[in-house]
């Protein structure tokens, strides 16, 4: 797959940030602080969407936005429940206006990190933009409601195409299609049927299938045996969800949402982490690492693995592990940690500016 | 009363296509529902022992496909040993055959006897999407409207999570298990997922009265609101509306997303749960993966008037079939529970302690569970457990 590198002028690229709620914006802050220290050529250009408000306008802009400079980082959106049903998540509407139809959640056991299983490294490709979340709700007869989940052939070969392409690239073994199509037959048997197609041209890599239950059944006793497993809409939420509880928490696992033309990066899980808001508590990993595939996705795979690497550096250092981690270091040591990790590195950082700014 | 439970299947699946042709007589019938209800308070307490003559149980046993069979032999086999006053009506049930015979003859006997034990039953993928699953089919039929497992953690299993205590209460006949799918347009698939505020307040209704009589503290409702508005909207409502009617039990609701993760992180911190039915499969079946296994944990399904039995997970296991190495905790615990359904309390206690007897002391484990032993071994231990109880048994 390859993507232009967009917006790029004078060598600079020019990146949307959404900072979205509750963590969104101390975390893209200390992104954005990150980046100015280490010299990445990458300018920010920051859309506020406020989600109290009933109007469409704020994520039309970002939107605009997102389409002008072809990459974004975003926070997650709250969707307030005060509002009437027809309000719509301003997350699920960014993804399918801008057709992020691929969800992709890196799992890997960290080193550093201690967690019942170990050597977990599954990566889940999610359907991202219809299944359960079309938003098509409608109430014929009081007391009955009626939620369509919609299946489609063209999405499913899509994503099906998209999995076994990203398998092929990075040299995986196997992928496992999770369904429930003994129950919902026509849906996810389309679903079922249309990765079997795609997986014929594909005879290097094994394709198989398991239902959803056992998955995650399976996923908690052994989840060592998977790979890549791909799905529609709401399993791949349930499932990145527990593979992300699996390898250490929600503040370690980034998320990155592909479309033919566009990206969008964001923390895997899509917390918005309202009560921990703004008490320098939260952990910065997963902004940060989403932050890295986001500079791969843009051809800087030099400050990519710089940055990356400071960060599991970092993360080994169990006296700086945040409170999801069980330790007691606050977002801005870990920062402070990260930079002084990649200072000592050697390459050309604002070392000067370091007293001032931070 | 059973005419009453066929009413609601009815208008259940009639009203979303009629619109409001059948509007009035939903109305009707919903207040049938809600002055029956209030008429005849249906705890588990108050439904009759159905099918006794003479002091012995009649009870509609369906073997099902793969580990079924032998795990339902050997559940006979030690109720013949401890003299336990059930007989099983045996019904079976093809799974490859088209026909709906089968499973209407297995229904009638349900209805007959009132209380089943039954395996998983196999959805064959080669036959049409027309033919139903079978499981599915009984449990809308019976109205079961309600799943419970209970996910206790065991001493004798080891596993990573501790001092796991959650029961889970599972809508078990609407939600996304409606089976109403249709393509209008060639390869768009629209599956609807039903919620009904009759069946939301239901099973809502059920979750509470069970841990208030269990003495539960907590109430856990798992959802998906902030996506499907209309549709988990409707059914936290429900949830909420019976809560406020129960003061000594502390209500809150939790993202599905969010409840897996914290469930594999921290499950010690849930104690009833409550959800629609595709969320309850998904969660239980984790819970199940935390407590040791779907070799463990026994599931029910209770409606108004029957009782259905069978292992929580719900599996076919055919890739273990007939090689004597399945783990018959699993449907010995749901025997029990079947026992204490029948108000046959004696019995079941004594083939409780013997089977965790068995699990947790002796140790005698299957390969589920990383032992070596077979099932007929384990049964054998049970047995001899409850020989050496000193109770009547038949002599083998």
């Amino acid at each position: 797959m390859v993507f232009p590198p967009p917006a790029r002028y004078g060598g600079r690229h020019i990146v949307t940030l959404i900072p979205g709620d509750g963590i969104g914006p101390e975390l893209a802050d200390h992104v954005q602080k990150l980046f100015r220290f280490c010299c990445v050529p990458v300018d920010f250009e920051v859309v506020t969407v406020d989600s109290t408000m009933a109007s469409e306008d704020d994520i039309s802009n970002a939107i605009v936005a997102v389409r002008r400079n072809g990459v974004a980082l975003k926070g997650n959106i709250d969707t307030n429940h005060n509002l009437p049903p027809s309000h719509k998540s301003r997350n699920n509407l960014l993804r399918t206006r801008l057709d992020l139809y691929a969800n992709v959640v890196h799992c890997q056991s960290v080193p550093g990190v201690r967690t019942r299983h170990r050597n977990v490294d599954i990566m889940i490709i999610r359907e991202n933009t219809e299944g359960e979340y079309s938003s098509l709700e409608h109430e014929n007869i009081p007391g009955v409601v009626e939620c369509l989940k919609i299946i489609t052939r063209k999405k499913s070969l899509r994503i099906a195409d998209y999995a076994f392409r990203t398998a092929r690239e990075k040299g995986r073994r196997r992928v496992t299609a999770v369904h429930k199509a003994n129950i919902i037959k026509l849906g996810d048997g389309l679903f079922l049927e249309c990765c079997k197609e795609v997986a014929s041209g594909y005879p290097e890599i094994s394709f198989d299938t398991m239902i959803v239950d056992n998955t995650t059944m399976q996923l908690v006793s052994r989840p060592q045996q998977f790979d890549v497993m791909i799905m529609p809409n709401l399993y791949g939420n349930v499932v990145s969800n527990v593979c992300t509880g699996l390898v250490g928490g929600p503040g370690l696992v980034p998320g990155a949402n592909y479309a033919e033309d566009y990206a969008v990066f964001e923390m895997g899980t899509r917390n918005t982490g309202k009560s921990i808001a703004n008490c320098n508590t939260a952990n910065p990993t997963a902004m940060l690492l989403a932050s890295c595939l986001l500079l791969d996705h843009l051809k800087l795979h030099a400050y990519a693995s710089m940055i990356r690497g400071a960060v599991l550096s970092t993360i080994t250092d169990t006296q700086l592990h945040t409170a999801d981690l069980g330790g007691k270091g606050s977002t801005s040591d870990v920062v402070q940690s990260i930079m002084s990790a990649i200072q000592s590195t050697g390459p050309h950082t604002l070392g000067a500016y370091n007293k001032h700014i931070l | 009363m059973a005419s009453h439970s066929a009413v609601l299947s009815v208008s259940r699946f009639m009203s979303p296509f009629w619109g409001g042709h059948l509007g009035n007589t939903v109305k009707v019938f919903g207040t049938t529902l809600t002055s029956h209800r209030t008429k005849v308070t249906l705890t588990r307490e108050n439904i009759p022992p159905p099918a006794k003559y003479g002091g012995r149980h009649t009870v509609t046993l369906i073997p099902g496909d793969g580990i079924g069979p032998e795990l339902l032999n050997h559940v006979r086999e030690v109720f013949r040993f401890s003299c336990v006053p059930v007989d099983f009506e045996v019904v079976h049930v093809n799974s490859a055959l088209e026909t709906d015979d089968d499973m209407n003859n297995a229904i009638t006997a349900i209805r007959r006897n009132g209380v089943a034990l039954k395996g998983n039953i196999e959805t064959k993928h080669t036959l049409p999407p027309s033919v139903k699953s079978r499981n599915n089919v009984l449990r809308t039929s019976l109205d079961l409207f309600a799943n419970v497992m209970h996910c206790q953690s065991l001493p004798g299993v080891q596993t990573r999570h501790k001092n796991i205590d959650i029961m889970i209460i599972r809508e078990n006949t609407e939600g996304e298990y409606s089976s109403l799918e249709h393509e209008s347009v060639s390869g768009v698939v629209e599956c609807l997922k039903i919620i009904t505020r009759n069946n939301s307040l239901r099973i809502a209704d059920y979750a509470f009265r069970l841990a208030r009589e269990q003495g539960r503290q907590r109430v856990t409702a798992v959802h998906k609101a902030n996506i499907m508005k209309l549709g988990d909207g409707l059914f936290l409502q429900c949830c909420r509306e019976v809560a406020s009617g129960y003061p000594d039990i502390t209500f809150d609701s939790m993202i599905v997303d969010n409840t897996t993760m914290q469930l594999v992180s921290k499950p010690q911190q849930f104690d009833v749960m409550v959800m629609p039915n595709l969320y309850g499969n998904v969660v239980s079946n984790v819970c199940a993966g935390l407590v040791g296994g779907p070799g463990l944990v026994p599931g029910a399904n209770y409606g108004q008037v029957y009782a259905v039995f069978e292992t929580a997970t719900r599996n076919t296991g055919k890739s273990i079939a007939d090689r004597n190495i399945a783990n018959p905790t699993a449907m010995l615990l749901a025997s029990c529970m079947m026992l204490d359904h029948l108000k046959l309390n004696g019995y079941a206690s004594l083939i409780r302690n013997a089977v965790l007897t068995t699990m947790n002391e002796t140790r005698l484990h299957t390969a589920d569970l990383g032992g070596q032993g077979t099932t007929s071994e384990v049964v054998q231990s049970v047995m001899r457990v409850i020989q050496s109880k000193g109770q009547l048994i038949s002599e083998l």
